[in-house]
């Protein structure tokens, strides 16, 4: 018979996994029946149609699926290079008190409010990008307010890794007279590999889902993006612009949206898992 | 872990003996929220019993809600249409929509015509209108929205034939936005806009047809693009649902409409 605090450890965690679980299940099963009065009438052309009209009942996704796409991929091209640079530097390059106010920086910028870099992009970011190329609200705009939320996550990612290579690897690099690039790339890099591609996934996730200050920036025309400079309009964007006052139909169509988004970031990860790459979050995500 | 059990569901059983306040639920436009808010918190106080949960959302969840019964009243920002006519409705105040621009667009002001080519891309540089040789920056509101709505119908047009580049949600980030944007054109309440102007937001209301957009205009009907705020009920409204209506209607609330720069109707 075991003691009552190992079972109690054991009954605690099982059920605390079954409840991230359900919770899970729940949200799928309550945005499948949200959305099947308009699953059961549109069918496949929520993928392929490219036509947004609540008004006159026509739902085509295509749109929005290719400007979260195009968003969340725009935005991960910026920050991943940022992003392992900065972590490099705090968690490899640098020492001592520049190590650790580099570090204490990208929680602080980790920690801003995405409404608070949406209204900044707004404000500052638009009327520039404007001055160069009308209208200013844009795919670029988007892409590059979400990069900033990306890069402390990649970082601090980046850093933590590196953080817990052993100091015996640099001792032995430095007594086989290896350079400072070879050390990086040989020890550095191998280490970050897999932490790059968690980086990656979450900041994916995180794109995808970001809603609010994207909605502020991106100009949330319903049409598919032809170049940096056009507005788009991301799914979660339509939820947010449109549940508020949608009813019927429309309302569910909302819902098939919510379902595309959770089922990207599930693809996603499944992506990476093919990959071969070893993501420690990412697997706990998945 | 038992022990917190426990004490939440001592908690629980504390919530549940308070005395029930009665409650009031409204819902609805996002344009009239802020107002209604106001007039519940004044109602509150002379009837400290009650608790007013004032929600936005939009209009049509304003007549989802009292339909369903999620809500006791709800709040449109225009009059009821032909197939709401299920819904009581008394009008508390009027609002008037107009173009804005940019502080620094010399625009003087715009025809119905003129509206009508900027909005569905007929007109696709400020270069007529005001000599600049720029893109005109069309900012509209997302489809099933009252203000679009409204000015859809008043220059009879049709949803997919405006060409916008930004498409947005309530006035404040169309306020914004066009703040943001020398060459936008976007339109949004004329007393949302008239506080921010007050405030020092870098925008202008444009006269439309030679009539200036302002409260003033909305009052006397001169100004051809307005709406009234509208809260609906069900066919039989509970006695304290009466009283709030009747209290909201009154002219005890003169002072809050003006503050929010909406208009008090005719009484």
């Amino acid at each position: 018979m075991r003691r009552w605090p190992d079972r109690l450890l054991v009954l605690s965690t099982r059920g605390a996994a079954v409840a991230a679980a359900s919770v899970l299940a729940l949200v799928l099963g309550i945005v499948l029946v949200g959305a099947m009065p308009a699953l059961a009438r549109g069918g496949a052309g929520f993928l392929t149609g490219a036509n947004w009209s609540p008004t006159t009942g026509s739902f085509g996704a295509w749109a929005m699926i290719a400007g979260s796409l195009a968003t969340a991929g725009l935005a991960l091209a910026i920050a991943l290079p940022i992003g392992f640079g900065c972590g490099l530097a705090s968690g490899w390059i640098l020492t001592g008190a520049a190590a650790s106010s580099l570090r204490a920086l990208i929680m602080v910028l980790a920690g801003i409010p995405s409404v608070v870099l949406g209204l900044w992009g707004l404000t500052t970011l638009v009327p520039l990008i404007a001055r160069w190329h009308a209208p200013g609200t844009s795919l670029l705009a988007a892409g590059l307010v979400l990069a900033l939320m990306l890069v402390p996550t990649i970082a601090l990612i980046v850093d933590a890794t590196l953080r817990t290579v052993p100091a015996e690897q640099r001792v032995a690099a430095a007594a086989l007279a290896l350079g400072r690039w070879s050390t990086l790339r040989a020890i550095a890099g191998r280490a970050c590999r897999d932490s790059l591609a968690t980086g990656g996934v979450l900041a994916v996730a995180r794109a995808l889902g970001e809603t609010m200050a994207v909605l502020l920036v991106a100009g949330n025309v319903a049409a598919l993006p032809d170049g940096l400079f056009s507005p788009v309009r991301t799914l979660t964007g339509a939820m947010a612009l449109e549940m508020a006052y949608a009813t019927g139909e429309h309302r569910a169509a909302l819902f098939v949206l919510a379902g595309i988004a959770v089922a990207l970031v599930a693809l996603v990860l499944v992506l990476l898992r093919a990959s071969g790459l070893r993501p420690a979050l990412g697997a706990a995500h998945a | 872990m038992l022990l917190r059990l426990r004490l939440v569901v001592i908690l629980l059983a504390g919530i549940g003996a308070m005395p029930a306040a009665e409650r009031l639920t409204i819902s609805g436009s996002s344009t009239v929220q802020p107002l209604v808010a106001e007039i519940a918190r004044r109602f509150e106080e002379r009837h400290p019993e009650l608790r007013i949960d004032v929600q936005g959302g939009g209009s049509s969840r304003g007549v989802v809600d009292v339909r369903s019964g999620r809500a006791h009243i709800g709040m449109l920002s225009r009059a009821p249409t032909a197939e709401e006519r299920d819904l009581k409705g008394t009008i508390i105040a009027r609002d008037g929509i107009a173009c804005i621009v940019h502080r620094n667009n010399p625009l003087t002001g715009l025809t119905s015509v003129e509206v009508a080519d900027l909005f569905t891309g007929r007109t696709a540089s400020w270069q007529a209108l005001t000599g600049i040789d720029r893109s005109v920056v069309i900012v509209s509101k997302a489809e099933g929205r009252a203000t679009l709505e409204l000015f859809l119908a008043h220059f009879r047009l049709k949803a997919d034939q405006i060409r916008a580049q930004v498409v947005i949600g309530d006035n404040a980030q169309g306020i914004k936005t066009v703040a943001a944007n020398p060459d936008g054109i976007g339109y949004v309440s004329i007393g949302a806009a008239e506080t921010d102007i007050a405030a020092g937001v870098a925008i202008r209301l444009v006269p439309l047809d030679g009539v200036t957009p302002t409260s003033a205009a909305v009052a006397d009907a001169t100004w051809p693009l307005a709406r009234p705020l509208t809260l609906v009920t069900t066919g039989s409204p509970s006695a304290t649902v009466q009283a709030f209506l009747t209290y909201a209607a009154s002219s005890a609330v003169d002072d809050l409409i003006i503050d929010l720069a909406f208009v008090p109707p005719p009484r």
